[in-house]
């Protein structure tokens, strides 16, 4: 699997995704995310590394906007997608989180139905014409989540009955089935067991395929296993940004050194 | 994976797979209207409720207020020797035995001498002169002249009390054409009232008297007074404080730190939080039956209003309490019982105290919702013309029939007489600042000891 | 011996008490206080509670008793008088009352008040401050005499019971004190007793509701077919007899009212909850809270004021002959429609406080999913966190229903005295809280069934909202677990 990465990482350099300018955070006071740049590659799995409070989840907000919800929150800089700037006044904060879907550090599945929770996003998007393609677009999701299998027999069971790691790859197909282009991970796996991790980790890489992943982990192995690219982050600054293997065996800056190491965490 | 979509059934395009984000799909735009419209709604929402409150206090104020004002009528009184006192003793005993009967005829004369002095002309007859004033004005002369005996034979200027009628056209609530058909008072003596009050003699001035005083007869409204219900009330408030905090705080400390968990203790808590919703007209009934049917405890008192509010109250109170000893961390219990201290000792000494601000907050809140409470009083038969007297002593305040605020006011309401509604507003303008007053206070006591852990 | 003077005897005795068994304590380890099993003052105490607790029990216990038992034994003597037998006793209990005081004030000496005779008695007392109604009959005075002689028997009795009580048990509880002697815990134990008691009067005062409701009703329908009251359809009392007392019109204006007040306070009271938790800003929500609060703590009576004399007259402006409408649908201020908007004012801030507890009881992250594939937050109120809540929301409204159904004054001043089963909210209706108000206030002679029925009514609601209460409470507990 490492072999198969190595060779895709050399293919797709060039072809940015997300590219993040000047972009600096406040909460009230706090001056969370300073100055940080950015560029985010398509159908790449990024990761974003660093100690807890470092400002890699809140970054991770600001990509789909989410931190638009907390009212002390404040932005500037730039970040563009497709070289559309997302905080330009045109751009309405729904249309761009159809488009940058997000899966959340706890499974949060609705307290509906299995079927319901796919079907949430593409029938408030519009997506189906009908209940058979809207039937088609849940298989597909719940196949790409890599939950189909598990879960075919019990559509119409409630989601919040399913384990951990079930209720997780729920989510994901639940992000997926609204065809984002973009899919943000904030610790997928924090709250699921090894083999849950593992199952979620093995979806992460095939979602490749389809999606830019940004995923915010602190396990330093989980970023080595599913990424391409890793950024490291500490206390608001963005200290490294490169090649995952770069990152991890021969890292310019003493921080990124000193966490890899195990020094400061 | 066996769950890969076969041939990656997905199409997979190059560059932006969906419309650029500057650009609003018509989808959107009918989403972000479906948006605007419920955020409409909620306000909408808050706007009237907002609009029920002003219009509610606003109606409040306009008919409470001038019941905090009176008419009076200045009249020189000759108090004559010949009709108080013939035989010139002097005596107070002598006067005494004189009734408002023979006062009348004095208020009379002194107000036809009145219009004679400045000249104004009326059709109405001197019999029905003295309906301008309020037929309390010679009990108001008589209780002077006993308390002044000397003043028998003198002219002396009196501030009578105008009628009610008077009063409401003063306060523009009585108009001619309202007049046609009541017979207490004419168009005619209202021309009289204008011409006394271009000479001043007719004046509106603040009444402490509908604060302090006592109920009036149905015909007397420009007497009534709220004085003797507030007392009314504040025996009832302190049977309540007395019996409702000690067991509502010892309930709470038994449910909350001692209690096991087992079917008695859900008993209890099922039980309260059932009579936390029972309507409080029922606890009027259990008053009814339970304090003066069966342990003949007399009707009409606070100490019953006191006890039933007592009941009624409880349940909020405990609710509160126990929530402010749960605002207490379990480490304060820890360390009070790591240096050797019983449970019991560990609750009085330590959490108990650190709880207090916050039970007297629950209590005082508890206290107003009590204050402000009618129907259970009404059963037990705090309603009527019952609070015509102040009590006599501290003992009697609790065992004497009186009425309670709220009650008064809803007698007031009943009586038909628009000069009484005039006084239920007034009357809810002095227990609403009471209201207010026990929620600053509890608002005070909240800010000034809160602790955060 | 008068109950006061019991009192303080009894607590002299456990003040003396306190003092023997504390210094006893003490004296026992000569003054060292660490030889002790319990501080000084637990021992004091100790003894204290055991020579005041049982003695004020049982003297409690007596006064609530004696009058009971005298009432037995001295009711039998006036039955023969035709007249109600319990204005026959109170005249009883007063001449009785008369008595005691002409022998207090010296007008009488104990002999010459047990040789009294009928003739005269009433002038005679009346000279000690005693005005009694009528003459008094030879029955009337033979049982005073009997009530007196009991109730002096049982004064005496109590007297001796109750201090002999003190003395003797805190004789016993000095005697136990020795330093082993674990006083703190028998205080603590006694402290917990006082607290599980202070939990009961909760029980207690249901029971008392039940019985009260439950006798009285039984003795209503002893007098009046249940049939007929629960199934009929006019509501007609009157004192001379012969009235008929159906439910059904006084149900039906109880249901009618409250459905107007949640059709009102529950699309208001939600709406705003929604507003104030998912939307408004902060300084909004500082404001807007508190003030919805103020609705709340406004009493009901300000609200019955409220329908009577402003919301009556202005929807008669609108909806009665010559209004703004042109329609004659109202006859008169008061209405269902009048009572149904006031009360449902007074329920917005109620649905709104207990709605936003539970929108805020839905977690964040259920937001945070359904923001994050891009829904507005209309929609996300909408399809997720209303859904989520929805148990919750319906246990709310119930207790809203409950409120409504119990609500009296806005209804005795805004809903009118007729009992009607009509359609026209415009009509004057009334409910079952506002005739147990008429029908217990004033006069009324309490073993009348036009009384009596009241307590029927009482009967009814107290059920009614009972299940309505614990329905709701229900559907609340398990819906927070949920989340918890």
């Amino acid at each position: 699997m490492n072999d198969m990465r190595l060779g895709d990482r050399a293919k797709q350099m060039d072809d940015t995704k997300i590219r993040a300018r000047g972009v600096n955070v406040f909460y009230g006071d706090n001056h969370a995310i300073k100055d940080v740049d950015v560029d985010i590659a398509d159908r790449m799995v990024t990761a974003f590394i660093g100690p807890s409070g470092c400002g890699k989840s809140t970054f991770l907000r600001c990509l789909n906007r989410m931190n638009d919800t907390i009212s002390a929150c404040k932005i500037t800089g730039e970040i563009k997608i497709d070289d559309q700037n997302i905080y330009d006044s045109r751009v309405d904060p729904v249309q761009l989180r159809a488009k940058v879907g997000m899966v959340f550090q706890k499974p949060n599945p609705f307290p509906k139905s299995i079927y319901d929770n796919v079907a949430y996003g593409p029938r408030i998007h519009g997506l189906a014409k009908n209940r058979k393609e809207m039937d088609e677009i849940v298989e597909r999701a719940l196949r790409r989540g890599a939950i189909w299998n598990e879960v075919k027999d019990r559509l119409h069971a409630p989601a919040t009955g399913l384990s951990g790691g079930q209720q997780q790859r729920i989510c994901i197909a639940r992000a997926v089935a609204t065809e984002p282009e973009v899919l943000l991970m904030d610790e997928p796996c924090s709250a699921l067991d090894p083999i849950a991790t593992a199952q979620v980790e093995e979806l992460i890489d095939e979602l490749r395929q389809n999606f830019s992943v940004v995923i915010v982990t602190h396990s330093m192995q989980q970023a080595a296993r599913v990424s391409q690219r890793t950024a490291f982050f500490h206390l608001g600054d963005l200290v490294e940004y490169g090649e995952t293997g770069t990152i991890f065996t021969n890292p310019e800056d003493s921080r990124t050194e000193s966490y890899i190491s195990g020094r400061i965490g | 994976m066996t769950d890969i979509p076969e041939g990656g059934a997905h199409p997979q395009q190059d560059g932006p797979r969906r419309g650029s984000l500057f650009a609003e799909n018509p989808r959107i735009k009918a989403r972000n209207r479906a948006e605007k419209r419920f955020r409409a709604y909620g306000i909408a929402a808050i706007s009237i409720a907002m609009a029920f409150l002003c219009v509610l206090l606003f109606s409040i104020v306009k008919n409470g207020l001038p019941a905090f004002t009176q008419t009076y009528i200045q009249v020189d009184v000759t108090l004559d020797q010949e009709v108080l006192d013939p035989d010139a003793t002097g005596d107070p005993a002598v006067i005494a035995q004189k009734t408002t009967f023979s006062y009348a005829p004095l208020i009379q004369a002194a107000l036809v001498d009145r219009l004679a002095q400045s000249g104004i002309e009326t059709e109405v007859t001197p019999d029905r002169l003295a309906r301008i004033l309020s037929s309390g004005a010679a009990a108001q002369l008589r209780n002077h002249v006993l308390a002044n005996p000397e003043v028998v034979g003198e002219t002396v200027e009196f501030d009578l009390l105008a009628s009610s009628r008077v009063d409401g056209y003063m306060k523009g609530r009585v108009t001619r054409e309202a007049l046609a058909r009541d017979p207490n008072l004419d168009a005619a003596h209202l021309e009289i009232i204008d011409a006394l009050k271009a000479e001043g003699s007719v004046e509106r001035r603040f009444n402490l008297d509908f604060i302090t005083g006592t109920d009036a007869s149905d015909s007397r409204p420009e007497e009534a007074g709220l004085g003797a219900s507030v007392l009314g009330s504040f025996y009832m408030m302190l049977v309540v404080l007395l019996l409702a905090l000690p067991i509502g705080v010892a309930a709470s400390i038994y449910l909350e730190e001692f209690a096991p968990e087992n079917r008695f203790t859900d008993l209890i808590e099922v039980n309260i939080s059932n009579l936390a919703a029972v309507p409080s007209i029922v606890f009027g009934i259990l008053g009814l039956a339970a304090f003066i049917q069966f342990a003949h405890l007399p009707a009409s008192a606070p100490l019953v209003g006191g006890l039933v509010l007592t009941l009624m109250t409880l349940p909020t109170i405990i609710i509160s309490t126990r929530a402010s000893l749960r605002a207490v961390p379990p480490s304060i219990r820890d360390a009070a019982l790591g240096v050797g201290a019983s449970k019991m000792q560990a609750t009085m000494h330590h959490v108990l105290p650190l709880a207090m601000p916050g039970i007297l907050t629950g209590t005082i809140l508890g206290l107003a919702q009590a204050l402000g409470e009618t129907a259970p009083l009404l059963l037990i038969g705090m309603v009527g013309f019952i609070a015509s007297e102040y009590p006599d002593s501290f003992t009697s305040g609790f065992t004497d029939p009186n009425s309670a605020m709220p009650a008064q006011i809803y007698e007031w309401a009943k009586r038909a007489d628009p000069a009484y509604y005039e006084r239920a507003w007034g009357g809810i303008i002095v227990l609403l600042a009471f209201l207010l007053l026990m929620n600053i206070v509890a608002v005070l006591l909240r800010r000034r000891f809160e602790r955060r852990w | 011996m008068s109950t006061f003077w019991i009192v303080l005897v009894v607590l002299a005795v456990a003040a003396l008490c306190f003092v023997l068994a504390r210094r006893r304590a003490l004296s026992a380890v000569d003054g060292d206080q660490r030889h002790l099993h319990s501080r000084p003052n637990y021992y004091g105490f100790s003894a204290a509670l055991w020579a005041a607790g049982p003695a004020l029990i049982v003297l409690a216990l007596w006064l609530a008793l004696q009058p009971l038992v005298v009432d037995r034994s001295v009711r039998p003597l006036v039955l023969e008088e035709d007249r109600n037998a319990a204005l026959v006793m109170s005249d009883v209990t007063r001449l009785a009352g008369g008595i005691d005081r002409a022998i207090a004030m010296g007008g009488l000496t104990a002999q010459e008040a047990r040789g009294l005779t009928a003739d005269g008695l009433r002038d005679r007392l009346s000279d000690f401050g005693t005005a009694l109604a009528s003459e008094v009959s030879p029955g009337v005075l033979e049982a005073a005499q009997r009530y007196r002689t009991i109730e002096g028997r049982g004064a005496l009795l109590r007297s001796i019971l109750t201090i002999g009580l003190a003395v003797g048990l805190g004789a016993f509880a000095l005697w136990r004190v020795a330093p082993g002697f674990r006083a703190r815990t028998s205080v603590e134990r006694a402290i917990l007793g006082a607290l599980i008691a202070a939990a009961c009067v909760a029980i207690g005062t249901t029971i008392g509701i039940v019985l009260s409701l439950i006798f009285n009703t039984i003795k209503f329908f002893g007098l009046y077919p249940a049939a007929d009251f629960l199934f009929g359809t006019t509501w007609a009392p009157s004192f001379g007899g012969g009235s008929s007392l159906g439910i059904l019109p006084l149900l039906w204006g109880t249901l009618y009212i409250s459905l107007i007040a949640l059709l009102v306070a529950v699309p208001i009271g939600l709406l705003a909850a929604i507003y104030l938790s998912e939307y408004a800003h902060r300084t909004v929500r500082a404001w807007a809270k508190p003030m919805l609060e103020v609705l709340a703590g406004i009493p009901t009576i300000v609200y019955g004021l409220f329908a009577l004399l402003t919301v009556g007259p202005l929807l008669m402006d609108v909806f009665g002959p010559g209004g703004a409408l042109g329609v004659r649908w109202m006859g008169g201020g008061t209405s269902v429609m009048t009572a149904g908007l006031v009360m449902g004012i007074m329920l917005i801030p109620f649905v709104s406080s207990l709605s936003d507890d539970i929108i805020n009881a839905v977690p964040q992250s259920m937001r945070d999913g359904s923001l994050g594939l891009g829904a507005t937050q209309s929609e996300t109120v909408k399809q997720v966190i209303l859904p989520a809540a929805l148990p919750g929301i319906v246990g709310a409204v119930l207790l809203a229903a409950s409120r409504a159904i119990g609500e009296t004054m806005i209804v005795v001043l805004g809903a009118g005295a007729a009992a009607r089963l009509d359609l026209n909210p415009f009509e004057a209706m009334t409910t079952v809280t506002a005739k147990i108000v008429s029908q217990l206030t004033g006069d009324a002679d309490f073993s009348s069934p036009e009384a009596l029925v009241a307590f029927a009514l009482g009967m009814t609601l107290f059920v009614i909202t009972l299940i309505l209460n614990v329905f709701a409470l229900w559907i609340v507990r398990r819906y927070r677990e949920q989340y918890e």
